[in-house]
């Protein structure tokens, strides 16, 4: 019997006028590894910064239907306490021009913990794979990390202020073959903990990470499936031409 | 508790952020609480048309039509001095000097900039005012001419630098479509990036005016300080400026003069308010 | 018929006379202050009252005076300016609003400086009856800062990219502690290059502070924030203008200690914001 962590129902999105994501119902559960397929410009990004209410920054985002958490509204609970829950790993690696430590107790400190911080930082390097290499050096600046370290910083970043949702957005763009392995590595061991929702441009490491896969085409679901069925028998043609490669 | 002391926060940044209008309401709001009055003692026509500002006289007179042309005049000089070399170093800096110096020049078109308007009158008084004496056998160098040629210099560093970036606003591929055409860098210069940059560079000369106009210290230090509409620019003058500064210290408050004085202030308040105006707008123009 | 390559170098040269004589003027003014004026420079002239209607002794309460005047001034102006800078940098909207409060502060930045002496004397003279005094006087000059810090301000923040705003919203933060513990800290070079620049430029300011705190002769130094001060760029115009007999030297050192003031501030503030944009990290 699954639970349910997130639920979306009927989620519209506009920008202005532009309409990016279209009554989108979709659910994701408690941990899971859920990869979001799809070309560019489909609305996966738009997504994810819907659901820890990032997009609430700008001007010109609308939106209609619910987004439930643990079956709460989003808008129900304080935004600061919400994003706190869902994390959210960039695509482009962002540490703060501070050093590796002050950067991993920034979270932490926001919410008011000033005790054990040591401790934290710890933790959460090692549940990011990135203990070993910086252990020696945590007082250094995070600019002098190379960019697979810097993302791996990231992401030991949001897991300091213990969030129960990770998301990822298309996290290993930037980053060489080996980097990306273990960034994989890490979200890997993570679904234990934390239910994860990864958004990727790449479809084999979405076959290769994810329990489940969601295509997204021109802000629509088209389909959501086990990954093994996803890659062997979708149901729907446009989820088999965007897989094949015949459209991208 | 956090949430009560981030709302009082926003709350003090909303005020300071507006606090630019109700600066500029306020000032406008005390100089006419003062000048106001001033009606009482003179007509607005009388005022701003009369050809005799004699304040101490029996009964005084309040006409700023002299101290208006003292303005005007001293801006004009130095104005025509200022723009053209105003333009000209702000080309040489933005297009044809080298880039290694660039940091080196605008610094010290800036460092002319930093200098007291106090010190360039002192310094203008000491060199230049005896020179114009000498030069055009005068008997008091204390002229426009001198005013405005020190003035020249304080606007100078105005229109330099907006300029300037005026004409390193203007897109790249202008430039390069006229020099792929064949044309020489100057003939760029004076046929496409002059006439793109034009409502910054007018933007620039506008501000360099606003500069002028409100300058008080050098030019109540060399432009001689008579009350009277001169006829050239080898006579002495008198500025809006100046009169304030001169006068007030040896006013009664309260007194028909002292008032006088803030329907001065109310006048430069006014005109340099339409000048920012139109800079303002032009400047605009940079943006888009 | 002078053809188009030749015709430019002849413009080009004299666009570089024009811009000589543009600068040329700033290192005549040094060279000519410092030359007549270094002789009088001395302790005792630096750090002694005036004796002698001014014609003698040396010009401390005037340092002194102008110091209290950038120390006042700043105090008001910097949280002032600050708040505002990042009303506009991260709370206002693109809206009509912001463009008036744009035009406001070019507004406060074009008053020529004379009218801030009659407002300050209408408001905080007399009105206020705070009196001729250092309060009033630095109350003006902070007003007359402000649009330099708040542009400055607004740049420096502007300049912090979005994306560490966005890491700081993501990890939890409320918008006040994105701004305080993620965005001001970076910006702070930037801010306080501005203050550095503002503060050169109150140091000379003479006509805001005619009518409202300046004294030509104080028997002391200032106790209060009610009291008189006499400042540097008053006391040059008035020993310039309004007394005779007065040795030539003496006032060539006042000049040259009030440029020494202003020019130093000036190039710390240039080469402070220079160094600064070398070595951004990001």
């Amino acid at each position: 019997m699954v639970d349910t962590k997130i639920k979306v129902n009927k989620l519209n999105v506009w920008f202005s006028n532009q309409q990016i994501i279209k009554s989108l119902t979709i659910e994701i559960y408690n941990n899971e590894i859920l990869g979001i397929i799809g070309p560019a410009n489909s609305g996966k990004t738009t997504f994810l910064r819907t659901i820890n209410r990032l997009n609430d920054t700008n001007d010109k985002f609308r939106m209609s239907g619910e987004i439930l958490i643990d079956n709460k509204n989003i808008y129900d609970i304080d935004v600061t306490l919400l994003r706190k829950r869902i994390g959210i790993i960039f695509a482009l690696p962002v540490p703060l021009p501070i050093s590796i430590y002050d950067n991993i107790t920034y979270g932490p400190k926001l919410h008011g913990i000033r005790k054990g911080l040591d401790e934290i930082v710890e933790r959460s390097l090692k549940a990011a794979y990135l203990w070993d290499e910086v252990k020696d050096r945590l007082h250094e600046s995070a600019l002098m990390l190379s960019g697979g370290q810097q993302q791996r910083l990231c992401i030991a970043r949001t897991l300091a202020v213990e969030p129960e949702v990770i998301m990822f957005d298309e996290p290993c763009s930037g980053l060489d073959p080996i980097s990306t392995a273990k960034v994989e590595e890490a979200m890997v061991k993570l679904k234990q903990k934390y239910t994860l929702i990864l958004v990727t441009n790449n479809v084999k490491q979405a076959a290769r990470v994810s329990d489940r896969v969601a295509f997204f085409l021109m802000g629509e679901l088209i389909e959501i499936n086990s990954t093994e069925k996803i890659f062997t028998s979708p149901d729907d043609k446009r989820t088999e031409d965007y897989i094949s490669g015949r459209f991208g | 508790m956090k949430k009560l002391k981030e709302f009082i926060i926003e709350k003090l940044i909303f005020l300071c952020g507006i606090s630019s209008i109700i600066f500029v309401i306020l000032i406008f709001v005390f100089l006419v609480k003062e000048g106001i009055i001033f009606l009482k003692y003179v007509s607005i026509k009388e005022f701003i048309i009369g050809k005799n500002w004699y304040p101490l006289a029996n009964p005084p007179q309040f006409g700023i039509l002299p101290l208006i042309v003292g303005s005007l005049l001293v801006t004009l000089g130095a104005m025509i001095i200022s723009i053209p070399m105003g333009i000209a170093c702000a080309l040489y800096i933005a297009e044809i000097v080298n880039p290694k110096f660039k940091d080196l020049l605008k610094s010290g078109v800036e460092l002319l900039a930093a200098i007291p308007s106090v010190v360039i009158g002192f310094v203008g008084m000491v060199t230049l005012v005896p020179l114009v004496k000498n030069i055009f056998n005068l008997p008091t160098g204390l002229t426009a001419l001198s005013g405005s040629i020190m003035l020249a210099f304080m606007a100078m560093p105005t229109i330099v630098s907006i300029a300037e970036d005026a004409i390193t606003a203007v897109p790249k591929r202008y430039k390069e479509a006229a020099l792929a055409l064949g044309a020489t860098h100057w003939q760029t210069i004076y046929k496409v990036i002059l006439v793109a940059a034009s409502p910054g560079i007018f933007a620039a000369v506008m501000l360099g005016v606003g500069r002028v106009i409100g300058e008080t210290m050098a030019v109540m230090m060399i432009t001689g300080n008579a009350a009277l509409i001169p006829h050239s620019f080898l006579q002495p003058v008198r500025t809006l400026t100046a009169t304030i500064a001169a006068e007030m210290g040896e006013t009664v408050r309260g007194s028909d003069h002292y008032y006088a004085l803030f329907a001065v202030g109310i006048t430069l308040f006014i005109i340099t308010f339409i000048i920012n105006l139109i800079a303002e707008i032009y400047s605009n123009k940079i943006k888009t | 018929m002078i053809n188009p390559k030749q015709s430019q170098k002849i413009v080009f040269f004299i666009l570089l006379l024009l811009s000589i004589i543009v600068l040329v003027p700033v290192a005549l003014i040094i060279i000519i202050i410092v030359k007549e004026g270094i002789s009088v420079i001395n302790f005792e002239f630096l750090f002694t009252a005036p004796k002698n209607g001014m014609r003698a002794g040396g010009i401390f309460p005037a340092i002194i005076g102008t110091f209290y005047l950038a120390i006042g001034t700043t105090i008001i102006s910097l949280p002032l300016g600050i708040f505002a800078g990042i009303y506009l940098s991260e709370y206002a909207k693109d809206n009509i609003f912001t463009k008036i409060i744009n035009l406001g502060i070019i507004n406060l930045a074009g008053v020529p400086s004379i009218v801030y002496g009659l407002f300050g004397l209408s408001l905080f003279v007399i009105y206020l009856k705070f009196g001729v005094s250092l309060l009033s006087g630095c109350l003006t000059l902070a007003i007359m800062s402000l649009p330099a810090i708040i542009t400055s301000t607004r740049t420096a923040l502007q300049s912090v990219p979005q994306s560490f705003r966005e890491v700081s919203l993501s990890l939890g933060a409320t918008k006040w502690q994105t701004i305080r513990y993620a965005v001001l800290p970076h910006a702070l070079p930037g801010i306080i290059t501005g203050i550095v620049l503002s503060n050169a430029r109150i140091t000379g300011e003479t006509a805001p502070i005619l009518f409202t705190v300046s004294a030509f002769y104080l028997t002391r130094l200032p106790n209060s924030i009610y009291d008189q001060v006499m400042a540097l760029p008053y006391h040059l115009y008035v020993i310039s203008t309004q007394i005779p007999g007065i040795s030539k030297n003496i006032t060539y050192g006042t000049a040259l200690v009030l440029i020494v003031l202003t020019l130093s501030l000036n190039l710390f503030g240039i080469i402070l914001r220079i160094y600064l944009r070398h070595k951004k990290k990001w």
